[in-house]
């Protein structure tokens, strides 16, 4: 799969991800506003703020989870570019379960409880016409290594694991199928530090070797500082600064973000 | 109730009308869950009120119904809804399953290969096979719009990780010419592989839901397996107590309390025509005797 | 030697000979009349009237004789027989501001045009037992007033004047017939409205007991409950005019909820409606409640996943006809499923056993 990905980026100038224009207003309250930018194959995107500051708004609307109020998300589907917020909802879900993927803060919103750790890898193969269980199986323990869960605990249902683990299986879940696109709120939310940076380098890894591209919005600047290649960075709304990951953290020209790096120091 | 207060066959010529529309959509679209305007019936919703108006929009004053619960003609449901009919549209009515045009049934299909013409109607319970991994209507409509089936197929996953085979006996989900999983209502799995390219017509009325789907004749019908794990249909492994069928879905009947049991078809037509034909088991009683 | 018990036809016919039998009860102990019934047993009447959708206090009350006293079994012989009937044509909207009202009470306001009136209520009734009812006295006739033709103009219109309450929507479509239509889902206002006048008073009820405990508060005031009787009304294309063709009795219940808004939006109080045949105030207060409870979206509010929040859960279980009838069929015979159940046990129970011996 990342070999796959690895060529389509060296075949293609085009963006992966068009935004133009993104606007949600919640009655008179402002979700996000005007946030446009390109996304590249390959590429990784943060996306930073404090609560608050529009960033998960932006991030269901990209991810078609809720309809902007204006502005068009186009994504070079196989078929060509496609604005997604008009696309057809049947479309736009299928897409979700082929090309995208979406890693939720909390695990249990994107994890079957009540289904076994190999289920939960198994059900995007399934969804795709994987009819052998066998193959299935040995592609789930595959995966279950890939994120450092034991084999041996295929079968048990993820209510059993600890919140790193469950974020674990979530992202194994979500790659199985070698998505082309992946949105992340928060990866490493609700976890202890220690259990962050084995998650973040997991992710780091698994991002390199698949050259995935990636939109991951995040209040944790260490968090970005790791995977991405790109920042933007959302204050009320409105997105008041962008460019690349070192240049923002390192040289902030907006006052927010000086004041959002000096807060944090050291990444 | 004065049968001649209610039109034949009970329901009024628009409601049949509206219900022909919905077999005819079900038929256009085989596996297709068509929602229809289910009426009160004259007996409880879940004892078969979607097959009994099915049923009621397909009968002519020239049909031959038979009416089955549990494989049997004389189950105290299969008797009351006969009787209905009886009332209602005064139509002839048969146990052999080989004389009836139109036969209604509950929980199993009849032994007897069915032949062309044959309108088989069954009751059903819940016809969404998705609606115990999803609860809301909203969203197995759309799961059953894109074809998102993946979940259907993790839960028979999780039977074989836990129980090392696929763990569902009865209303054993099937997929109808490759696009729309269908229910085939709780027969048992058994029954499952004379769904497929039968000659009758297949006739699904759920009352309670509000929906009719069906399969024409000659319809490709698939049990959901793996290729490792393929569908086998699954019987008491035992010959018939009575008329020693070997091939025939049967019922365990206990006979004392010392354990002692015997096995006989639940399909009580085939049972008896094999009795009269002179095929005996080892309880089995020529037919006469019995009489 | 085995044989299949048959017999179900004879022992059905016994069973309905017995269950008539059993109705009639003690033959020395005179029987119920139909307008006994449906004179002193009212509020059972209107119960049956308004679930089983069917405004014919006889029939209702002939139902509840026939099923002996069973509400739910009355409400369904209504609904059963309902559907056979042919549905001529729709009455225009009733004017529930032009009832004849017995009861109008306000919560919201100490006194109000029209002025409030308790009516026939056992809202102040002591709950003791009056054991003069069965000696089965006469009852002293209640004192009487002129009835007063002064309007009786529903309350929220004074709040509406003052743009404090939400305007309804107005409009000449047709709403879907549930009793003609499948439900489709999501439903609009109209067809909830329906579907929970027809539900079950116990699950209603239930449903917005649920969200004054919380589950999905919408701090609902008793805006008007009124009771009385309308004219129905029926356009008649061949006169070009609308005729009345009767009388109903309902009760109406309109709450005002907690206002909503924001520094640029001005604040408003929101509504929840009920409309129920017959005295119903039971039913109509907590239908309001319910319908309120179920605009959450249209209101901009959260959904929090209380269950009177759940249009799917509500609309699809507030019947009690469905409900009773799949709920009582799981007594009909499942031998054939329990059969194929009992077979992959016993195998899934061999492989075990026999995976254990292996290991030992």
């Amino acid at each position: 799969m990342g070999m796959l990905n690895l060529n389509l980026t060296a075949e293609t100038d085009q963006p992966l991800l068009s935004v133009q224009g993104l606007t949600k207003r919640y009655g008179a309250r402002i979700g996000c506003a005007d946030v446009s930018f390109d996304l590249f194959p390959g590429e990784v995107l943060g996306i930073v703020g404090e609560s608050g500051s529009g960033k998960s708004t932006l991030l269901s609307c990209l991810a078609g989870h809720m309809p902007p109020d204006q502005g068009s998300v186009i994504f070079q589907t196989a078929q060509g570019p496609r604005d997604t917020v008009t696309m057809a909802e049947a479309d736009r879900r299928r897409m979700a379960r082929t090309d995208w993927a979406f890693v939720h803060q909390n695990p249990r919103d994107g994890l079957r409880m009540g289904v076994s750790a190999g289920g939960n890898v198994g059900e995007r193969l399934m969804a795709i016409g994987a009819r052998h269980y066998g193959d299935i199986r040995d592609k789930a323990i595959d995966w279950l290594g890939r994120v450092e869960i034991a084999a041996d605990r295929i079968d048990d249902r993820p209510r059993a694991f600890s919140g790193g683990m469950q974020q674990r299986l979530q992202i194994a879940r979500n790659l199985v199928t070698g998505p082309r696109l992946v949105f992340m709120d928060e990866p490493t939310g609700g976890l202890d530090v220690s259990v962050q940076a084995r998650l973040l380098d997991l992710l780091r890894g698994l991002v390199r070797d698949m050259g995935l591209s990636a939109i991951i919005v995040t209040h944790d600047l260490a968090v970005v500082r790791l995977l991405a290649d790109r920042l933007m960075v959302m204050k009320s709304g409105h997105v008041v600064e962008q460019g690349l990951t070192d240049q923002v953290l390192d040289d902030p020209q907006h006052a927010y973000t000086q004041l959002l790096v000096s807060s944090v120091l050291q990444v | 109730m004065t049968d001649q207060a209610y039109n034949f066959a009970y329901l009024d010529e628009q409601t049949k009308r509206m219900i022909r529309r919905a077999i005819l959509k079900g038929i256009a679209v085989p596996g297709y869950q068509v929602p229809f305007a289910s009426r009160e019936m004259p007996m409880p919703y879940g004892w078969g009120t979607g097959g009994v108006q099915v049923t009621a929009a397909c009968l002519t004053p020239e049909d031959t119904l038979k009416v089955i619960d549990q494989g049997a003609d004389d189950t105290t449901n299969a008797v009351s809804i006969r009787k209905f009919f009886q009332r209602t549209a005064g139509v002839a009515v048969t146990e052999a399953t080989a004389e009836a045009s139109i036969i209604q049934t509950r929980h199993r299909i009849p032994e007897a290969t069915l032949t062309e013409g044959q309108i088989l109607v069954y009751q059903v319970p819940i016809p969404e096979p998705l609606r115990f991994l999803e609860p809301r209507e909203t969203e197995t409509r759309k799961m059953h719009e894109l074809e998102e089936y993946g979940l259907m197929h993790v839960k028979l996953y999780e039977d074989i990780a836990r129980h090392g085979t696929i763990a569902t006996a009865y209303a054993y989900p099937v997929k109808v010419e490759g696009r729309y999983v269908m229910d085939p209502s709780p027969i048992p799995k058994f029954d499952n592989p004379k769904l497929s390219n039968s000659a009758a017509i297949q006739l699904f009325g759920a009352g309670r839901e509000q929906r009719i789907y069906a399969l024409p004749p000659y319809t490709h019908v698939v049990s959901l397996d793996f290729d490792d794990h393929p569908f086998v249909p699954s019987k008491a492994p035992h010959d018939c107590d009575l008329c020693a069928a070997s091939d025939s879905y049967l019922d365990e009947v206990i006979t004392d309390d010392q354990g002692g049991r015997m096995f006989v078809c639940s399909d009580t037509d085939f049972c008896r025509t094999r009795r009269e034909a002179g095929h005996l088991g080892p309880l089995g009683v020529p037919m006469q005797e019995t009489v | 030697m085995y044989v299949a018990v048959k017999g179900g036809e004879r022992a059905i016919d016994n069973a309905h000979a017995w269950l008539a039998e059993e109705r009639r009860g003690d033959t020395t102990v005179s029987e119920l009349s139909v307008a006994q019934i449906r004179e002193q047993l009212a509020l059972a009447v209107n119960r049956v009237m308004a679930e089983g959708s069917l405004y014919d206090p006889d029939l209702a009350a002939l139902a509840i004789k026939q099923a002996r006293g069973d509400l739910i079994e009355a409400i369904f012989l209504i609904r059963a027989y309902r559907t056979t009937l042919p549905r001529l044509g729709a009455s225009l909207p009733v004017k529930t501001e032009e009832m004849a009202v017995i009861r109008r009470v306000s919560a919201t306001f100490k006194d109000l045009p029209g002025g409030q009136i308790l009516g026939p209520t056992f809202d102040y009734t002591h709950r003791l037992l009056d054991f003069k009812l069965a000696a089965e006295g006469e009852v002293p006739a209640a004192p009487t007033a002129p009835a007063s033709t002064a309007p009786v103009p529903h309350v929220t219109e004074f709040l509406n004047r003052e743009g404090m309450i939400e305007t309804e929507p107005t409009g000449d479509a047709q709403p879907a017939d549930l009793t003609r239509e499948p439900m489709e889902l999501p439903a609009n206002r109209a067809l909830r409205l329906q579907a929970i006048t027809r539900g079950d008073e116990g699950f209603i009820l239930s449903m917005a007991y649920s969200t004054q405990r919380g589950y999905g508060r919408t701090h609902a005031f008793v805006g008007e409950l009124r009771i009385g009787t309308v004219a129905v009304e029926m356009d008649i294309p061949e006169l070009g005019f609308a005729v009345e063709i009767g009388e109903i009795e309902l009760t109406e219940c309109e709450t005002v909820n907690q206002f909503k808004g924001s520094k640029t939006v001005a604040p408003q109080f929101t509504r929840g409606y009920g409309l129920v045949f017959g005295q119903t105030e039971r039913k109509a207060i907590a239908m309001s409640l319910v319908d309120r409870s179920l605009r959450w979206a249209e209101l901009g509010e959260d959904y929090t996943g209380a269950p009177a929040q759940d249009e799917e859960f509500v609309l699809m279980h507030a019947d009690n006809v469905q409900a009773t009838g799949f709920l009582e069929h799981i007594k009909l015979p499942h031998y054939v499923d329990f059969q194929s159940e009992l077979e992959l046990v016993r195998r899934l129970r061999a492989e075990v056993f026999a995976t254990q011996e292996a290991a030992e």
